[in-house]
Order: structure tokens, then sequence, then C-alpha cells
């Protein structure tokens, strides 16, 4: 088992403004980041040799993606792995890379969810997984049980658990409006994330990210032909996925305190790109604050914090942009925005700005490992990606 | 001996002081309160619920017929009896029938139970009467009706009450009655159902049953007699030759409201509860004529008081008042509120396929125990989540068991008659663990670690289909 570390680089990126993009079709989104992932690389559409499509709710086969693009009759492939099909999109055109069969590909996730005309996600139907008893929640309801776990957990009142979230807030809206591709680009109090309206007791509304349109785009070659294409490429260092067995419903063993899937798809990534201690060789990482408490708990999860200890980091500022490691530079779910089939691609584009200097007024110091961690599912039953990239070979 | 073996009964924990009514409306209000069963119930639940009472500690398979009465079930086409035997996990050779009709269907099931159990074509048949019928807002009924349901299990083995002997007279009479076009029960004008209804009827009918019988009022420790009305009640008792002070017990009226056909058999548990052996209970049932029953209660009532039951008197302690009448409306669905910015629920609209495909392990609660490692799941899995055992697992129900909750929360985004949805993870006493609403629940009190057990509740409507499912509640 070779693993994937240092044979695939990034070698252009397009990620356009995430928000509610009335004026823009879902046509429009998937153009506008390919080609601007064209230009980074300096490639054009009879280069890309196969395709990756991430989207959920966009529609049925890659024609979505295709049909704007017209791409030459290439191989065009949609993956759907709920919230991080983004990722699994990256991860498919990685894996061609890899294995050989092809020198360069795209791999491209959209979605649009302003249209529906509803607050929140879309909820559809399965035909053969669906029972009809269960439980109605929402996505909201999934993880407010895991701020409830925590809180359980590590003996916080409910006050005193949600002051703590409330500063991932702050610090993601702080992020945000330092990006002028983020849905949401306002600064906001830990006053306003208390006294908000509750969406799902004990989350409010600040506690949960935006729903947004949005595409991003990411064009994947060979590493040892990046250079080829640009002096700066980003480098493949780990790039895994970890589906879990839905055992947190099933069994009384699951604590509702952490996600299992983010633990094991953590070790799997640092072992597959040779990292010992996260928390120092990590420069920065993106990963996926859907609600506040995801983030909290990603801390302990992905070793960026000791086991029950998110708190004191986020008290000592161990994740804002001058920290030791910051954390959603760009202002992560909760404000960048949230189309669900980009928000994989959308990581990977600020990790891949902050390798390259390219950051703006986010940049963090001498970066040279980032991370992107990217979840479909809910506490209890998951799936998460994380992928690991570099601004150097081994 | 053909008698009553056991009995069990429901109200809803909700109940609306009548005086709300009367605010409301600006219209006088009858004393007391009404149950009102909460927004997720109706009388297919509530009928589980008294069922579960009634056959708690005994085995179901050895019942073999069950009746369901109620004027309000929630099908025209299409049979409750059968959706509770399923739940209950009977017998799939026993009987099962709907009674409906009129307000004397409660004590009809009775009778026909009665009967077959003594011809021999059935050995144990547990009937339930249920209802939940509206009035229509600001009427005398809405303020009157109330919500409940009641069982007993009539068998020749054990029994505690001996149906000594029945009788049943008719009158055709438009006194209370709903058309297949009305939602809401009509009633006659007052004056014309007590000349004509009660007081003509009912006298006939005990009358008959004396003589029949070859007793006297004298003989009966209890008169429990229904007719709709506490004040007609009472001037009836006394008619009949009963004497309303020793021979007559406090009416469910100002506690639960009028229970319609579910009404009799209510009653009739609550007197069981007093009853000792040797007292002979006349039970008398009015609606489209008139059912008289004699029971004499033996020795084994002892055994059955011991039992962990509800029953009525718990039913009644166990309550929590709603604050407002509108709370009521909007459990009904008698007002349009704005409707949440979410997907419409036809996305949730059940196939029957996938409906009856989930009948074993989601109606009757039942899921797997690992031979292996022992490990209890649900729902039922082949290959278990602990050790991974394949298809090595025995079936386990985890409908009568106690849980803690481990975690929860209120769900506002959801779309739901009556936001915010409480969902809540359950870890079972001895094992298993699930995921479900919580329901009749103060937000304010929930907790982690907090008691809870399973209820059995309506999920939703849509497309013409009920979807039935297990929540939890705080232990009652």
């Amino acid at each position: 088992m070779e693993g994937i570390k240092d044979r695939v680089a990034i070698i252009g990126m397009g990620c356009i403004k995430f928000g509610e993009n009335w004026e823009q079709t879902i046509d429009d989104m998937i153009i506008d980041a390919v080609y601007e992932a064209y230009d980074d690389a300096g490639v054009g559409p009879d280069d890309i040799q196969a395709a990756w499509w991430g989207s959920v709710w966009a529609g049925e086969t890659a024609q979505i993606a295709a049909s704007p693009l017209k791409l030459g009759y290439i191989p065009f492939t949609h993956v759907e792995n709920a919230c991080a099909t983004g990722s699994e999109a990256l991860r498919g055109a990685c894996y061609a890379v890899a294995s050989g069969v092809v020198d360069i590909a795209l791999a491209v996730g959209a979605e649009k969810l302003k249209d529906t005309g509803f607050m929140g996600l879309p909820q559809v139907r399965p035909i053969a997984t669906w029972s009809y008893r269960v439980p109605s929640d929402t996505p909201p309801a999934e993880f407010a049980m895991m701020a409830t776990g925590y809180f359980a957990k590590h003996g916080l009142s409910v006050e005193e658990g949600k002051k703590l979230l409330a500063q991932i807030a702050v610090k993601n809206h702080h992020n945000g409006s330092l990006n002028t591709k983020a849905h949401f680009q306002r600064e906001i109090t830990l006053e306003m994330v208390m006294n908000a309206a509750i969406v799902a007791y004990p989350l409010g509304l600040f506690d949960c990210c935006g729903v947004s349109d949005g595409a991003a785009a990411a064009i994947v070659t060979r590493a040892d032909m990046a250079t080829k294409f640009r002096p700066d490429p980003i480098y493949i260092k780990a790039a895994t996925i970890c589906q879990g067995p839905h055992e947190g419903f099933l069994s009384q063993n699951y604590d509702f305190a952490h996600v299992e899937e983010t633990k094991r798809a953590g070790l799997a990534a640092y072992k597959e790109a040779g990292i010992g201690n996260p928390r120092e060789e990590i420069s920065c990482a993106e990963v996926h604050d859907c609600f506040t408490i995801t983030e909290l708990t990603i801390y302990e999860d992905m070793q960026f914090s000791r086991p029950g200890q998110a708190g004191d980091d986020i008290q000592a500022g161990t994740f804002g942009l001058d920290g030791i490691l910051p954390i959603n530079t760009d202002g992560g779910l909760k404000c960048f925005g949230h189309p669900v089939g980009a928000s994989g691609l959308r990581m990977m584009y600020e990790i891949y700005k902050q390798l390259q200097g390219k950051a703006d007024k986010r940049q963090v110091k001498n970066p040279r490992l980032g991370l992107t961690h990217n979840q479909g599912g809910a506490p209890g039953t998951a799936t998460v990606s994380v992928v690991i990239a570099g601004n150097e070979l081994d | 001996m053909v008698g009553i073996t056991s009995y069990g009964a429901y109200v809803p924990l909700y109940r609306l002081n009548r005086v709300e009514i009367g605010r409301a409306w600006d219209i006088p209000a009858a004393p007391g309160e009404r149950a009102v069963a909460n927004y997720d119930e109706d009388s297919l639940t509530m009928a589980v619920e008294a069922a579960r009472d009634c056959v708690r500690g005994i085995d179901t398979e050895s019942i073999d017929g069950l009746f369901l009465a109620s004027t309000t079930s929630p099908y025209k086409d299409k049979q409750a009896a059968a959706t509770i035997a399923m739940v209950l996990g009977m017998n799939r050779e026993s009987l099962t029938m709907d009674f409906s009709g009129s307000l004397r269907c409660g004590t009809n099931a009775l009778r026909a139970a009665v009967d077959a159990v003594r011809s021999g074509s059935a050995s144990s048949i547990l009937v339930i009467a249920s209802e939940m019928r509206l009035g229509h807002p600001a009427g005398a009924n809405e303020i009157s009706f109330g919500d409940g349901a009641a069982a007993v299990l009539i068998g020749s083995k054990a029994v505690i009450a001996e149906v000594e002997g029945s009788h049943s007279i008719y009158e055709e009479l438009q006194g209370f009655w709903r058309s297949d076009r009305d939602l809401f029960v009509r009633s006659a004008e007052d004056r014309f159902i007590v000349d004509v209804g009660y007081n003509k009827v009912v006298p006939a009918a005990v009358t008959g049953a004396l003589k029949k019988f070859n007793l006297t009022p004298k003989d009966f420790s209890t008169c429990v007699l229904y007719v709709p009305s506490q004040r007609q009640v009472g001037a009836l008792v006394k008619r009949l030759g009963f004497d309303p002070k020793t021979q007559s017990k406090d009416t469910l009226f100002s506690s639960v409201g009028d229970a319609g056909s579910a009404m009799p058999m209510m009653s009739l548990v609550q007197a069981l509860e007093e009853a000792a052996a040797g007292n002979r209970i006349m039970l008398v049932a009015y609606g489209n004529g008139c059912d008289v029953f004699s029971l004499k209660i033996t020795n084994d009532i002892e055994e059955v008081k011991v039992k962990d039951k509800m029953g009525i008197s718990r039913c009644l302690e166990s309550k929590k008042m709603l604050s407002n009448y509108n709370r009521y409306l909007r459990w009904r669905e008698l007002v349009t509120v704005q409707p949440p910015a979410r997907p419409p629920i036809e996305y949730r609209l059940p196939g029957p396929q996938a409906l009856w495909k989930e009948n074993e392990k989601e109606l009757r609660l039942r899921g797997t125990k690992c031979k292996k490692c022992g490990t209890p799941q649900y729902p039922p899995q082949r290959v278990c989540v602990n050790c991974r055992a394949k298809d090595n697992f025995e079936y386990c129900s985890f409908l009568d068991k106690k849980a803690k909750v481990f975690s929860f929360c209120h769900d506002h985004l959801m779309a739901t008659i009556d936001p915010p949805v409480t969902v809540a993870v359950l870890d079972f006493e001895g094992g298993g663990r699930m995921l479900t609403d919580m329901t009749d629940r103060d937000p304010a009190e929930c907790k982690v670690g907090m008691s809870v057990e399973p209820t059995f509740r309506k999920l939703y409507y849509v497309g013409g289909i009920y979807n039935y499912w297990w929540k939890c509640r705080p232990a009652r």
C-alpha cells in the first residue's frame, strides 16, 4: 500500500463568490469556477482527460456539469457523499491521476440551494433505503444533540457551553469579513450569538452555517509534471475518506461528544502524510463547521486540542488568524457558505491559496502543510474526508 | 364462567380547563376540565395505550381476538383492529373486528366478545373502546367532550368480573350523529334527547334487563350508567331505583369529559379498580338504544389490582394543563397556521409496500440481540454492530422497556403541527439505543438522564395515509 503522498499535485483552482446568487444558474456557477481553474493552471478544456462532478441535489449523472462545460466526450463521473461530496470529487480525480490512467483531471462541485424557496437543506425521499418511521428532525437537530452530549460529558452548563461555541462563530465571522468571496462578510459579537433565535436547542442562528449557492473546481496532475504548469503547485499528502457503520445510533458506546469518523479519518490521513504531531505540523486547516459544535469537536478529534481541552484552546485563541493553528481562515462554512457539493473543493481552494501565499489579509505565516476536513452525515453516522496538502515535496 | 380477566385505560396527559374554551369564545363553560389528546394521538394510538395497560404481563399470543370500538377510527375503510393486533404481537389467527356507528359501539363490542367466548368460538378477546371526537368550535359539545380509551380482556379463565347477563334494545333516533360528510358531531335539541332518548330508552332497557336477570337495583353495589350528560346520569340513576349516594360513582365528565363510546368502558374500569369480591356492577350504555350488563366480581380481582397498571386512577393523577385553547385548535388542525418555510410533507408520503415491509420491526418496536456478543440493537441488524456476527441473532422487543435520555435537542426548523420537535437518543435498560421523537414533554423539563418510556404515536398524515411509530414520553 503506497498511499497517495506526493504523487498528485493541484495546478489550478477556481471558486466563485458563494451566497444567494439569484442571478446565476448552476451552469453559470460551474462555468465560472472551472474557467477560473483553467486560467489558474494555464490549461483549457482540451487538456482535461477525465473529470469528477460533485453535487447532491443538482440532478442525475455528470451531464449536469458536462453539458455546460462541453468537455470532449471524456469520462465524467458523478459522485455523492452528502456534505463531503466536494472532497469526494477531488479524491476521485487524484486517485485517477495517481493510478496513471490519466495525467490531467478535473474535479468540480456545485449546488444551487437558494432556489428551493425554503430554509435549510432540501429533503428528498430515497427509494430503497428510506424508512418512513424515523424521527422528525433536520440537520441542525442532529448536531444539536452533539452539543447536548458534549456539554453533559464535560459538565458544562448550557450557558457555559454556548459561550464556548459562540467564540467559534465570532472567529469565523471575523475571518469571513476579510474575504470578498464569502457569503457573509460581517463581524458579529458574542452577545449577538448568545441572544440569537434558537434553531435547534441548544444551537442558535449563529451556531449554524449558511445555506448558499456556489461552485468550486480543481485541476490535478502528476506531481512530476506539476512544475511544467506553474512554479508553485500544491502537492497532495493524503486524501482519505471514512464511512462510519451507523454505530452511534445503534450502540450505547457512542458518546455524542465527538465524531468517530473524524477521529479515524484524521488518523488515516496523518499516517498517509507521515504526520506525528498535527497541532505542531499543520499550518492551517479548513474544517467542516456546519455548526459551531462540529468545529469544537473537530479540534479534539483531529488532535488539534487534547481530549476535553478544546475549550481551553478556544479561550486562548489558538485557532484564530494569529493563533498557532489558524482554522477556517476563509470564514468556514459558517461565513463562506455551504453549497453542499462545492464545499470540500472550496476548503481546498483556501488551503491552496494559503500555501501559495495568496490569501490576502487572511494569509498565515510561512505555511507548509494545510488540511481540509469535510463531513457528510450526522454525529453517530457520518462520512468524513480529510485531505492534506503541502507546498513542497518531501 | 365468562367475564373480564383484565382491564386497562388511557387518558391523554393533557387537560384543558373548560374556562379556557369559555374565555376564548366569550361563552359560559361548564365547570371542570376535559382531556385533550396530543396532536400526535388519535383513537388508534390511544387504543394501543389502553390495550398495553390491559395486557401488561399477559402473553398476547394467548389472546385470539381483538375488537376495537370507535366512531373516530382514523380510516373509514381500513381496519384499525388489525393494526393494533400487529402492534401487540397477537396470534395471526386472531379474530379482529372494528365496531362503530354509535355511542353504544363500545358495549356492542363487549357483548359480542362475551357471546363469542361463551359460544366457544374464541377463548380470549381483547375489547378496546377509544374516542377522540370533535365538537363544533364554540359549541357545547366541544366543551363537554373529552378524549380517552379503555380496554377489557374477556375470557373464561381467572375471571375477575363474571358477565352474568346482558340485555339490549335498539332505538332509531337522531340524537347524536355524524354523517359521512361531517367533521363535527351534531346533536338534536336537548329536551328531545332527554325526554325521548334517555328517559324512555334507558328505563325500558334496564327494566327489561332486571326482569331477565331476575335481580333488583338493591342487588347491585354499583350502577355504572352512561348517557352523554352528567346531569342526566344522576337523574336516571335515581329514577331507576338506585341510591345515587351509595350505588353511583363519580362520573368522568368533569375530569376527562364525555368520551362517547369509550366512556362506559372507562367508567367500568374505574369501578373495577375500586370493586371488591362479591360486588355486583350494573353497566348501562346508551346510544341508538341501550346495552345493559350485570357483572359479578370474583376473588381473582385482587390478583389484577396488584399489577402495575395505569388504570383510570393513575391516568387522572398524571396530567399537564394546556396553557390555552389555541393549542387545542392547533393540535386538531382546526385553524390554518402559517406554514413553515420548509419542504412540503408530501416528500414523506409512505408507500404501502414500504410500510408493510416495516410492520414487524417498526410497529412492534422489535430489534435484534446478537447471540455471539449479546448486544441488543434497534432496528434489527443482520450484521452485529458490535462483533459483526452475521445472521446470528434473536429478535427482542423494546416495547415494554424503560429508557434513559442520552442526548436530546429541540428542533425549531422541522415542519410539525406543534413545534419544536424534541428529538432524543434513548438508551434502553439492558442495552439498545434508539433515536426518536419525544412527546408529551415540557421542553424546559427535558434533561440528559431523564426516564422515558415508548409510546405509540402518529408521526404524520399525508396523501391519505396515517403513519404510526413509537416515540418516547417522560415516564408517567
